[in-house]
């Protein structure tokens, strides 16, 4: 049958670019079969398109004129920008796993003493190991395109392994720092899991070197939480105003664990953050928190499912967009309740605030419910700031950009103050005012 | 030089095109308390939102002089560097920015419109601690958001401490004592009287002649239907007391 395949330029480029790094990139046999089933999976219907309902509102084929060939291994020039990078957005009081242009430093990484019951590898090591866990080598194919094209050319990422009440005593924080050597993409995936009763916080941080500008990352990050777990994930994409950074989430959660997710995409000229957490044990309650803050010409997508597949969960989404300029906001959140998901208590609240007349929001909430006794909801609202607010502000002496921040602050706030951990809280807090100052000059 | 200088002043409200001041004239000189009083509806109100700069008012006519320079060719937030400051009818509540913070990014924006140096965080400290003692305003609620959830009261002493706090020149009261027991009322008076200076001036609006007994005024104006149609000392105060306000609306229509 003559098929509508439709190749562009980019997909046949896409073609090339993995032919010439499969020979390069990490994994046997196994895995080498896997990253071409999984472009070919990824070629059927190519980049994601506006007539594909789920990206609807992102529509990459117009968004991405190019797919930038995969980053070579950060030179030492790389790894010290880098390196002054990190000393800007770094955190205290963590353990650092860094990967620069999507390839992980040990020398600066903090891998020393791990405490018990901790296992931290490679992405790359674990692939060149003959047991390679099956979640890597499974190529998904339902989990679309980009999901796709991140199992073809994962080059690196950290596979992080907690035992059974073996909770680590610092937060693990991945950062993802793109060094600007070269126009390039970065593939990573991690994979962390964690064990029966274990509580942990898991830091993500995506940023640049200075001067760095045309890059893109495609990034997917897998947990599982395992039985009366406790998982504090916070994730901060402050990526260069030039760049694309589409991410996969996949989570799944055991019985009686505790999942909390908080997101706040402040970088990049395009994102998506696309997640699916899925209940697998039942009593076990997710909430998920995002903000969004965008400017300019940026374009910000957010898209989570929540799947109930089993009775007595709860779940909880909030989510807060600021949107100036011709910046565009996207949340789609689609709570799915499965017929056996019985007692099934499912939330999603989004609130946007507009501060030019063309920003846009695009909001998408979808139930999919199967099961007949649950409690399930969502709610959205759109709209300026106060202007009355504003102007008592002004009243009081705050210009008016700083007294837009000190309320943007305030809306953004009520996101933030969900992180339990305090340094992580005032992490996201200085993300939030450092965009609100870039915003101010 | 008078510290404000209105001369007839015409106002109307942009959206629906009605004037609401219609030529209004005041002089107010440094450490002078003036009591602008009238009914309801006489247009106090938009005189003191004008004033302080909010927007969705249009100026037809007239001008206003600060310390001689054009009112109107300042931003709310300069006109308040430059030192006025209007405690607010109706206090709004802002969820989410705390009181404290509230204050000191507010005080550090106006000494750095000045070009003064931001206050140190002891020197803020002391000098909130202090002024809240004075008002009976406890530490708790300078942790909450603005306003939120205050009661009728405490918003006001909350204006008079913002008042004390910024040290303005020109501190005009809109109806500080709406919704004020009498207990509250002295409080809030005390906290504005002991701001009286031969530097500051005060425009204390009203609708009745009881605030008057504890912000006892040296000149007292009557407004009626957007325009002042009697002025006098403290006593044309008692007189209104007594006659009520209807002679003047007959003679302002
Ligand atoms: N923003 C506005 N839009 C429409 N009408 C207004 C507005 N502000 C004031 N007014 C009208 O102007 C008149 C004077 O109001 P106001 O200044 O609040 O008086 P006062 O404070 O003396 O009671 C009233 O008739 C009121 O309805
Ligand atoms: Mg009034």
């Amino acid at each position: 049958m003559d098929a509508v395949v439709k190749t562009s330029g980019t997909e046949r480029a896409l073609a090339d670019q993995f032919a010439a790094a499969l020979p390069r990139l990490p994994g046997g046999k196994a895995v080498a079969a896997m990253r071409t089933r999984a472009l070919e999976n990824f070629a059927c219907d190519g980049l994601p398109h506006r007539r594909i309902e789920d990206w609807k509102y992102t529509d990459l084929r117009a968004l991405m004129r190019e797919v930038l060939p995969p980053a070579a291994a950060p030179d030492k020039a790389a790894l010290d920008r880098a390196a002054k990078a990190l000393e800007r957005h770094g955190l205290e009081g963590v353990r650092r796993l860094v990967l620069v242009d999507g390839v992980f430093v040990p020398a600066l990484s903090d891998v020393a003493a791990l405490e018990g019951g901790l296992t931290i590898r490679s992405l790359a090591s674990v692939l060149a190991d003959e047991t390679v866990h099956e979640l890597l080598l499974s190529d998904d194919a339902g989990a679309g395109p980009m999901f796709a094209l991140n199992s073809a050319l994962m080059a690196d990422g950290l596979v992080i392994d907690i035992l059974k009440d073996a909770s680590p005593a610092r937060p693990l924080h991945i950062v993802h720092v793109a060094s600007g050597s070269a126009p390039a993409s970065a593939y990573t995936r991690s994979l962390v899991r964690i064990g029966a009763n274990v509580s942990a916080t898991l830091v993500e941080s995506f940023f640049a070197a200075d001067g760095a500008q045309n890059y893109q990352v495609n990034d997917a990050t897998m947990i599982a939480v395992g039985d009366g777990a406790r998982l504090d994930h916070v994730r901060l994409m402050e990526d260069g105003r030039e760049a694309f950074n589409i991410a996969t989430l996949k989570s799944v959660l055991g019985r009686d664990a505790a999942y909390k997710i908080f997101n706040l995409t402040a970088g990049g000229a395009v994102s998506r953050y696309q997640g699916v957490v899925r209940f697998d044990g039942q009593g076990s309650r997710l909430e998920t928190y995002g903000v969004n803050l965008l400017n300019e010409t940026q374009h910000g997508d957010t898209t989570l499912v929540v799947d109930h597949a089993v009775p007595h969960c709860a779940s909880r989404e909030v989510f807060r967009a600021v949107i100036d300029d011709r910046a565009r906001s996207v949340f789609q959140g689609r709570i799915i309740v499965r017929p056996d998901a019985q007692k099934t208590d499912g939330k999603m609240e989004t609130r946007a605030l507009l501060l030019s007349d063309e920003a846009e929001v695009d909001n998408k909430p979808e139930l999919e419910i199967f099961a007949d006794d649950v409690t399930c909801g969502h709610g959205a609202t759109a709209g300026a700031l106060d202007e009355s607010l504003l102007f008592y502000l002004r009243a009081r002496g705050l210009p008016e950009k700083d007294a837009q921040a000190l309320l943007i602050q305030a809306f953004v706030g009520e996101a933030i103050e969900q992180i339990a951990d305090d340094r992580l809280r005032e992490a996201a807090t200085n993300a939030a005012i450092r965009w609100l100052e870039a915003r101010a000059s | 030089m008078p510290l404000l200088e209105v001369r007839n002043l015409h106002v109307r409200v942009e959206d629906d095109g009605n004037e609401i001041l219609h030529g209004l004239s005041l002089t107010v000189n440094k450490g002078e308390v003036h009591a602008i009083m009238g009914p309801n509806g006489s247009g106090k109100s938009t005189l003191s939102h004008v004033l302080a700069g909010k927007p969705g008012y249009e100026v037809t006519s007239g001008e206003v002089l600060f310390e001689g320079e054009d009112i109107f060719a300042m931003e709310p937030d300069e006109r308040a560097a430059k030192g006025l400051f209007l405690a607010f009818q109706y206090p709004v509540e802002i969820p989410g920015v705390a009181t404290m913070n509230f204050l000191r990014t507010a005080l550090n924006a106006q000494r750095k419109a000045r070009g003064e140096e931001e206050i140190s965080t002891p020197d803020f400290l002391k000098k909130v601690r202090k002024v809240a003692d004075s008002l009976n305003i406890p530490q708790d609620m300078l942790r909450r958001g603005v306003n939120v959830g205050f009661s009728g009261g405490e918003k006001k002493r909350n204006e008079v401490l913002q008042m004390a706090l910024f040290e303005p020149k020109l501190c005009i009261l809109d109806e500080m004592d709406s919704g004020l027991d009498i207990d509250a009322l002295r409080i809030a008076a005390d906290g504005v009287n002991a701001l009286r200076s031969k530097g500051r001036a005060m425009i204390v609006i009203t609708h009745y002649q009881r605030l008057l007994n504890y912000i006892v005024p040296d000149h007292v104006h009557v407004m009626s239907k957007g325009r002042v149609v009697k002025s006098g000392g403290k006593d044309l105060a008692l007189e209104l007391e007594a006659s009520g306000y209807a002679q003047f609306e007959e003679q302002a229509a």
